[in-house]
């Protein structure tokens, strides 16, 4: 069965910019986290329509209609869109936005954890090494 | 009660319309010799165009309502038939010569036939040369509640989704009238994507995928996300080439939303809610459990009209139903499906 | 949960890209390669770059695929082998080069370029790499010509078959091509016509549409009103072992085709008296169609339907790879399927068809 879930440093809130992404491997499984605008989020890394590496795709904002010629345009770097087939996915929620796509991408849990905690805590620092007075990104995976 | 959706009167030569056209056109049309306007989506001889026992000595077939009612009608049991004259007005260039065209055509229509037997129905034929006279002439018809339907025909010169020919479906809206979409073609385009084909077999065939062009613009456009209440007929088209183009459309959407971001129904539901198809003709596999399937790939028992299509040859004898369809499902395309999208025929006289 | 793919399976569609034209140099003369400098490869089309309906995403392909020492998707072997043909599997690869070439309207420019495609396909991609086999591409509009294009590579075993592109200027069955058939007729070569080019017509029978997604979509139909030509003009009836694959064109509309082509020709028959057979009996006999892209009904036993309905033998295994509508070979067969079927179509139907 699948291992417990714990907890994974990605990288120093530093060195990880608004905008940017990584790619973490958590026994075998990619995760791809994102900063979307000082928040994080992570992504099973693997388009629930082919299994496309969604680190790959473009981020965009989100083109929505309330009728024809009508655009309402929002959301800016939150949305993912597969560089496969291009299937759109909120970064945020792991959801999509057409409504033949019934699959979702698969989120998991992001925190920012100051570096004395994991150093201390049950935490797995095993990605990357830890400094105390820093914050880190963490995935539970 | 059966409704037929799908019989064509034959208009015999543009003579019989000068008594409903102001004089101008009348004696421009004599001058010039514009004799008849006779599409080549049909020529007349072929063994399609009409059933060898509905051909006449001579002349053309169903010119008058006592012919219909007795080759189309009678037979088949049905109570009420609906009128798409093929005549080819739309085909003309000048919008002014087609609109004088297209208003004698509808009154034709309605002194020769609607006025002499109360079981006909027709649709409004009107040009798409100018989309404020097409409106003015639905406008006009619709008055009269006899007509039930606005008739575009499938071959048209750009994508019949796209927004210039709205007011169309909004006037066809305002005034309960299903739009009809037929097959032939205005011949802006030739028959094909590549060009014009040999053989007329092929043409007559190339309607299917003029159909399925058209299927895929009313979507992308958003056509029925504007119109929610439009009842788009595809007539004479055939129909199991549906759920292969449904699956084609779907596919590509999840890909493609950002292009079409109105869109919010799938394709699938949008022809469950809002299209239908005449029966005639049914392009049937040879093995009937084979149709049965595809009526499964399709998943909706409401989207078959009743049509014999005449008199066009389609069918042996009075065979119009394939042999898979049981007896429910004949009884609703013929009544329960027409009625549901043709809101005039409710109120009968 | 799905299983196994059978090792080394065929792929029946890979586009290998140029760099830049300047990559066809080495095969071009002095005169063709200044012409091209100065007049670039005039087509039926509407910008100098970009196609008329813009794609989806650049050069129409996976973002993934940009091989690491730059290039467009597609121009690396070195690449196309690490992420395609080992990552998946294939052991057969069928190029299909959509270089401007074909439907360039100056006819001699046309058959310059895809004498130098040829060059390049055999000498920069197949002599390096014995999985793939490429395909004649020819001045179709120019059909003597292609013809004799043919003939030059007909003893090239590199050389599959003889490609032509859907949106040809006239319906590819009228007589006017009848060389290029009579020529992979006399080779032994399958002919693959794959979507897209520019017919100079409009991309439907119903005029422009707005959308990539509408043209995208109409492939489909463009496809069938070609097969229909073919199969109505007699060029089955006539070179009766020609072999015909409809590549990228979707499949999934040719059982209701065959239905709706019967019917007509039912009733219209006495206006084709030179077929002999029924057009689905040609279809039958004559035609196989790649698979890509794998149509997704919510149902997937309805796609089990259609490749009952057209028979296993007649579905050829493509991805498409490197564009961005491809099929993962791992993940295109959705429904339950024996591994008899599989191997058709992962394998056998490939080796039916090109003998390889």
């Amino acid at each position: 069965m699948a291992s417990e879930m714990a907890r994974h440093v990605v990288a120093a809130t530093a060195d990880f910019p608004p905008g940017t992404r990584r790619l973490l491997d958590v026994d075998g499984r990619a995760i791809v986290v994102f900063n979307v605008r000082g928040d994080y989020f992570a992504l099973l890394n693997r388009c629930p329509h082919n299994g496309g590496s969604l680190a790959d795709g473009v981020v965009t904002g989100l083109l929505q209609s309330a009728a024809p010629g009508e655009y309402s345009y929002a959301r800016q770097g939150e949305i993912i869109r597969c560089p496969w087939h291009g299937w759109e996915f909120d970064i945020k929620t792991g959801k999509s936005f057409c409504s033949v796509i019934k699959a979702r991408a698969r989120p998991y849990p992001v925190h920012v954890e100051p570096g004395h905690t994991l150093v201390e805590g049950l935490y797995r620092a095993e990605t990357i090494p830890v400094r105390v007075e820093d914050d880190y990104v963490v995935v539970d995976a | 009660m059966r409704i037929d959706c799908d019989i064509h009167p034959f208009v015999p030569n543009t003579r019989a319309l000068f008594p409903y056209m102001p004089e101008q056109w009348r004696e421009m049309s004599e001058v010039r010799g514009i004799d008849d306007l006779h599409s080549i989506n049909y020529p007349d001889s072929t063994p399609l165009t009409v059933r060898a026992d509905w051909r006449p000595s001579d002349g053309r077939p169903a010119s008058d309502a006592a012919t219909i009612a007795r080759q189309a009608l009678d037979p088949f049991c049905s109570d009420i038939g609906i009128l798409n004259c093929l005549y080819g007005v739309q085909t003309l260039f000048s919008e002014d010569l087609a609109y004088a065209y297209a208003r004698a055509l509808n009154d034709w229509v309605r002194a020769e036939f609607l006025d002499r037997d109360p079981r006909f129905r027709a649709s409004i034929v009107v040009s798409l040369e100018n989309i404020e006279m097409a409106v003015a002439e639905i406008e006009r018809c619709a008055v009269d509640r006899r007509f039930v339907q606005v008739l575009l025909l499938a071959g048209s010169a750009r994508p019949l989704g796209r927004r210039n020919f709205w007011p169309i479906y909004q006037a066809a809206i305002r005034h309960d009238l299903a739009v009809g979409i037929h097959a032939g073609s205005e011949l802006r385009n030739p028959p094909t994507a590549l060009g014009w084909p040999s053989f007329y077999l092929e043409d007559y065939a190339a309607n299917a995928q003029s159909f399925q062009y058209q299927l895929t613009s009313l979507f992308t456009e958003g056509v029925f996300n504007r119109f929610p209440t439009l009842k788009v007929v595809m007539l004479e088209s055939g129909w199991t080439w549906v759920p292969a183009l449904l699956w084609r459309i779907a596919k590509y959407w999840g890909g493609l939303r950002m292009e079409i971001p109105w869109a919010d129904r799938s394709p699938a539901e949008i022809v469950r809610d809002q299209i239908r198809f005449s029966l005639t003709p049914t392009d049937a596999p040879p093995d009937p459990a084979m149709l049965t399937r595809l009526t499964e790939h399709i998943g909706s028992d409401e989207v078959l009209l009743f049509s014999t299509d005449y008199p066009h040859a389609q069918f042996t004898d009075d065979e119009v139903f394939p042999e898979a369809f049981d007896a429910d499902f004949r009884d609703k395309i013929c009544n329960a499906n027409p009625l549901a999208t043709y809101r005039r025929l409710g109120a009968l006289p | 949960m799905s299983p196994a793919l059978p090792t080394n399976i065929a792929d029946c569609d890979i586009h290998p890209a140029v760099r830049s034209m300047t990559d066809l140099e080495p095969w071009l003369s002095k005169q063709w390669i200044d012409h091209f400098r100065t007049y670039g490869a005039l087509r039926q089309t509407h910008y100098v770059s970009g196609a008329p309906y813009h794609k989806s995403q650049p050069n129409a392909s996976r973002r993934d695929a940009y091989p690491p020492e730059g290039g467009p998707q597609g121009s690396s072997l070195e690449f196309l082998r690490k992420q395609h043909l080992d990552g998946n599997g294939i052991g057969f690869g069928i190029l299909n080069p959509l270089v401007q070439s074909q439907g360039v309207r100056n006819l001699e420019h046309s058959a310059a370029l895809c004498r130098a495609i040829n060059h390049w396909q055999a000498e920069v991609w197949i002599a390096n790499e014995p999985r793939l086999r490429a395909s004649i591409v020819v001045p179709y509009e120019d059909p003597e010509v292609a013809a004799e294009e043919i003939a030059f590579w007909a003893d090239n075993d590199s050389f599959v078959q003889v490609l032509l592109l859907s949106r040809t200027s006239f319906l590819p069955g009228q007589k006017r091509y009848w060389p290029i058939y009579a020529a992979a007729a006399e080779a032994g070569l399958p002919v693959g016509i794959h979507a897209f080019g520019n017919s100079g017509w409009p991309v439907s029978s119903v005029g422009w549409p707005s959308f990539y997604m509408d043209e995208m979509i109409g492939h489909a139909q463009t496809s069938q009103a070609g097969l229909v030509s073919l199969v109505i003009e007699g060029v089955f009836e006539r070179w009766p072992s020609l072999k015909l694959v409809l590549v990228e064109s979707g499949f999934t509309w040719a059982p209701s085709l065959m239905w709706r082509l019967d019917k007509t020709f039912d009733t219209l028959r006495s206006e084709v008296p030179h077929l002999k057979l029924k057009p689905s009996e040609y279809i039958k006999r004559n035609v196989w169609w790649t698979s890509q892209p794998m149509d997704e009904p919510e149902n997937k036993r309805f796609l089990a339907d259609i490749f009952d309905w057209l028979g296993w033998d007649r579905l050829l295994f493509s991805s498409d790879y490197p564009h961005w509508d491809f099929d993962d070979p791992a993940k295109v067969i959705t429904f339950p399927a024996t591994d008899e079927q599989r191997y058709s179509f992962f394998i056998g139907n490939a080796k039916a068809v090109y003998g390889f």
